[in-house]
């Protein structure tokens, strides 16, 4: 039940109204929600909402109930240009007339080839905070098949991973649907680290694990990061703007790569093991 | 009067003091029941069961090795149904639902039980007062040291054993109801005035066993023992609720700081499906990190079994098998070594297997804010369950941990004070929940040692400050009036009375 | 005869059902009933009275679901009720 969302870790929490939902069940889980997010003592992190799209009969409903201070993101499925710019203006209008301070962000699903062609548009478009990739309904969209080694994902994955890097946004992965397969989500982890995504759907709690570990910097990178970083410290007294490290050229890029690495590494609190300057 | 925790116990026995209690006072050893000239064997139960010539005021004995797939204690019943034998005590050293002793507690065939597990409609009949006399819970180890002492006398022992051979010597591991380690009935075997070993299978030669004929004045052959697959009772498969996986993680995670994991430890676990995943979450961090343990001891599974083919314990001490698998890797694997459950958790012995173990995870009905921990009741005061080797356990290992939810289906762990107290808190070190972890004041050397971790670490308080948050603050609970029982002790005295759950 | 059904009996959860009445008749059955029955019956009533009913017949069946799942419930129940031809 959703009193244990926010046990398990997750930076975001995603709520479900749309396809987990029965069509006769959707009044019930919208006052659950509403009522969970108004008095639950725990909260996660982050919570967002995956809504109906817009041209479903659910979707003014679900926001006309789930729009409060206590959300901090809408997922859309299906999502177009049109579509995200629609549920921009209809929260901006909630917002006003519930008197809610906060600014709902969105994060669109990427997982139709029309979306996929117009990302960097929907990447442009006020709110919206990150993309999430939605693999599945893409290869149902283009008729092709998703294999483990994921081929057929490079291409959607990297222009997403692109965008959102362009556009300062985060690329949030496809979720990875065999639960029991830790091996192939390990896998599929790697194929989405590869190409830049910066984070992950998980759809159960137990693959929650698994993709920390693997969309975090590892020990050893954070650690050369670290080394890097004290020796251009030491460089930069000398005047010197470029050094050697353990017999490597250490210019700007890398040293900016290392701060990357660093700060991302600060983010997840990895540095408790390490000395920190 | 009360006992040093403040729980009130009968006048005429001794009141619980403390977990060490037991130094202050000599082993007791009553005779080892004298060599028997030679085994009687029998193939008319009736018959012997006659000749027995039970009366009122005696004590039989069962082990339940063969757990829910027993089919001698039902035998056993029905004939002292049919004698309407009056006013006898048993004590099985456990009693599952299938046992079908309800008529006569009922109508008074039945004393006082002592028994280290109930559970089930008994547990039903028991807690509405239907009794005669009272019911003792023990642990395994203090069981063991009752019999020893004389302080409960048998004076016939109605042994199952799957294999008996033509001396009768007696065997779990062989026949077509192979239950794997006969541990519990051992005290009984040695102790008991007369002792009776009921068989299905009569081989020439036993490759190994652990009844000894010297101790066997009659042999039986029924039909059947049982059903074997009923060993097999209850779960012994690693969880899969991510609740229970997230608790063996961060169990696993705690374990590893604590640096407990290292070449030579030994540990047990309970056989539930949390406390696999725990082990299945430590023998990760064991592999990681080329790490062979000395011994894993307890209710043997076959995850275990597992890890003892994978060479990550050397031994296995077995006092109970839970699966069949464990019953061939006993039969199979000579470092799959049967104990008896004075070896694993009498006080007296001093080599018990408890008292070597580094780690013992374990679970939890209720706890309270001193660190008792209760498993005989639930919170409404029904008899779930029972100590077995819960307290023997917890008090001989180094370290101490209790994993649970913090409230399942709203049902609180954490009470200011649990209903009955079947652990002591001085033995209890951590309490892991999914939603934080608690440690005993008492050990500060632990406190220090994770200092440093990000493992969310609360005062027992914090937790149930939290929990009530969560789930709200549950109505106080009126307890019972009429003692129906006594929790016993591993040393014999009484750290709680058992209330009928009305 | 109108009725309102909503939730279910999986653990944590509640099955509640509402039906028109001449008064208000509570009737609470939880697996928690001793420890949480005053509460349960807490929750029924405060959200009666926001929704200015005082006129139902209420049936909870409640495997130990909180406070707020009830509520969302028992609003949805209603709700049902309500739509009912």
């Amino acid at each position: 039940m959703v009193q244990n969302a926010d046990v398990f870790g997750a930076d975001v929490v995603i709520f479900d109204l749309e396809d987990s939902v029965h069509a006769g069940e959707k009044d019930n889980a919208r006052h659950l929600l509403q009522d969970f997010f108004n008095n639950n003592p725990t909260p996660p992190k982050k919570i967002a909402v995956r809504i109906n799209a817009p041209d479903s009969p659910f979707y003014d409903a679900d926001l006309g109930s789930i729009v409060s201070d206590k959300i901090d993101y809408i997922v859309l499925p299906k999502a177009s240009i049109q579509t995200t710019q629609k549920l921009g203006s209809d929260l901006f209008q909630l917002e006003q007339n519930k008197q809610i301070e906060k600014r709902i962000d969105i994060i669109p699903i990427i997982e139709l080839a029309c979306s996929l062609i117009n990302a960097h548009k929907i990447a442009a478009t006020s709110r919206v905070k990150a993309l999430l990739f939605g693999a599945e309904d893409y290869c149902s969209d283009l008729e092709i098949k998703r294999t483990l080694s994921g081929e057929a994902l490079v291409y959607p994955r990297s222009l997403i991973a692109t965008t959102c890097k362009a556009y300062g946004l985060i690329a949030i992965d496809t979720p990875f649907t065999d639960v029991m397969d830790d091996e192939g989500l390990d896998q599929d982890c790697q194929n989405g680290v590869m190409l830049g995504m910066s984070a992950k759907a998980a759809i159960h709690p137990r693959q929650i694990a698994i993709i920390n570990d693997k969309f975090s910097p590892g020990q050893d990178q954070i650690a050369w990061s670290l080394k890097v970083i004290k020796a251009e410290k030491e460089a930069s007294k000398k005047g010197l703007g470029v050094f050697s490290l353990d017999g490597k050229m250490i210019d700007k890029p890398i040293i900016e790569r290392a701060m990357k690495t660093l700060n991302r590494a600060k983010e997840y609190q990895m540095l408790g093991d390490f000395d920190e300057e | 009067m009360k006992n040093s925790l403040g729980r009130s116990v009968p006048s005429n026995r001794r009141a619980y003091v403390s977990s060490n209690d037991f130094r202050l006072r000599d082993r007791k050893l009553i005779e080892e029941k004298p060599t028997s000239k030679k085994v009687v064997f029998s193939d008319n139960l009736e018959k012997t069961f006659i000749e027995l010539d039970i009366k009122p005021g005696m004590t039989l004995s069962f082990h339940h090795h063969l757990r829910s797939g027993d089919g001698v204690m039902n035998l056993i019943a029905k004939l002292i149904k049919e004698a309407d034998i009056q006013n006898i005590n048993i004590a099985p050293s456990s009693i599952f639902p299938e046992y079908e002793i309800g008529d006569l507690i009922q109508n008074g065939n039945i004393i006082d039980i002592h028994t280290n597990y109930l559970n089930g409609p008994i547990s039903d009949i028991i807690g509405s007062g239907s009794l005669k006399g009272k019911l003792f819970m023990h642990t395994h180890g203090g069981r063991a040291r009752a019999i020893e002492s004389g302080e409960i006398k048998i004076d016939v022992a109605f042994l199952a054993c799957p294999a008996v051979d033509k001396e009768g010597n007696g065997s779990g591991a062989f026949g077509p109801n192979a239950c794997g380690t006969l541990g519990y009935a051992i005290s009984d075997l040695k102790y008991a005035k007369k002792v009776v070993l009921i068989t299905d299978t009569i081989v020439d030669e036993l490759p190994k066993w652990q009844f000894d004929h010297r101790y066997v004045d009659i042999v039986v052959k029924v039909p059947s023992l049982g059903d074997a697959k009923g060993i097999v009772s209850g779960t012994t498969r690693i969880t899969r609720d991510p609740i229970g996986l997230k608790i063996a993680r961060d169990t696993a995670q705690l374990v590893h700081e604590l640096g407990i994991i290292k070449n030579g430890f030994s540990m047990q676990t309970g056989a539930g499906g949390t406390s696999l995943a725990v082990a299945d979450a430590i023998k990760k961090i064991m592999i990681a990190n080329d790490i062979k343990g000395s011994f894993a001891s307890g209710g043997i599974t076959s995850y275990f079994v597992e890890m003892l083919k994978e060479g990550l314990f050397k031994r296995l001490y077995d006092v109970q098998c839970f699966d069949l698998d464990a019953v061939r890797s006993y039969r199979e694997n000579d470092d799959h070594i049967a104990i008896s459950a004075s070896m694993y958790g009498n006080p007296y012995e001093i080599e018990a297997i408890v008292n070597k173990l580094d780690l013992v995870i374990l679970g939890a009905a209720e706890v309270d804010l001193d660190f008792n921990v209760n498993v005989t009741t639930d919170s409404f005061g029904k008899i779930i369950g029972g100590s077995g080797g819960h307290a023997d356990t917890a008090h001989g290992a180094k370290l101490t941990i209790i994993t649970s939810t913090l409230a399942k289906a709203r049902i609180p762990l954490i009470k200011e004070q649990v209903r009955t107290i079947t652990t002591p808190g001085e033995d209890v070190d951590i309490i892991v929940t999914e939603r934080g972890i608690a440690i005993n004041p008492k050990r500060d050397d632990l406190i220090k040692k994770l200092e440093k971790t990000k493992l969310p670490i609360f005062t027992i308080k914090e937790l149930m400050d939290l929990q009530h948050r969560i789930s709200g603050i549950p109505k106080e609970l009126p307890v019972g009036k009429n003692p129906v029982g006594y929790v016993v002790y591993r040393d014999g005295s009484i750290i709680d009375t058992i209330y009928s759950s009305r | 005869m109108k009725v309102g059904i909503a939730g279910s009996l999986e653990s944590n959860d509640v099955l509640v059902t509402v039906r028109p009445s001449e008064s208000l008749i509570i009737d609470i059955h939880s697996i928690v009933d001793l420890l949480f029955h005053d509460q349960i019956e807490k929750v029924v009533r405060d959200t009666l009275k926001e929704k200015n009913i005082d006129k139902l017949e209420v049936t909870i069946e409640d495997k130990g679901a909180l406070d707020y799942t009830i509520r969302a419930r028992l609003l949805t129940a209603l709700r049902r009720m309500g739509d009912e031809k």
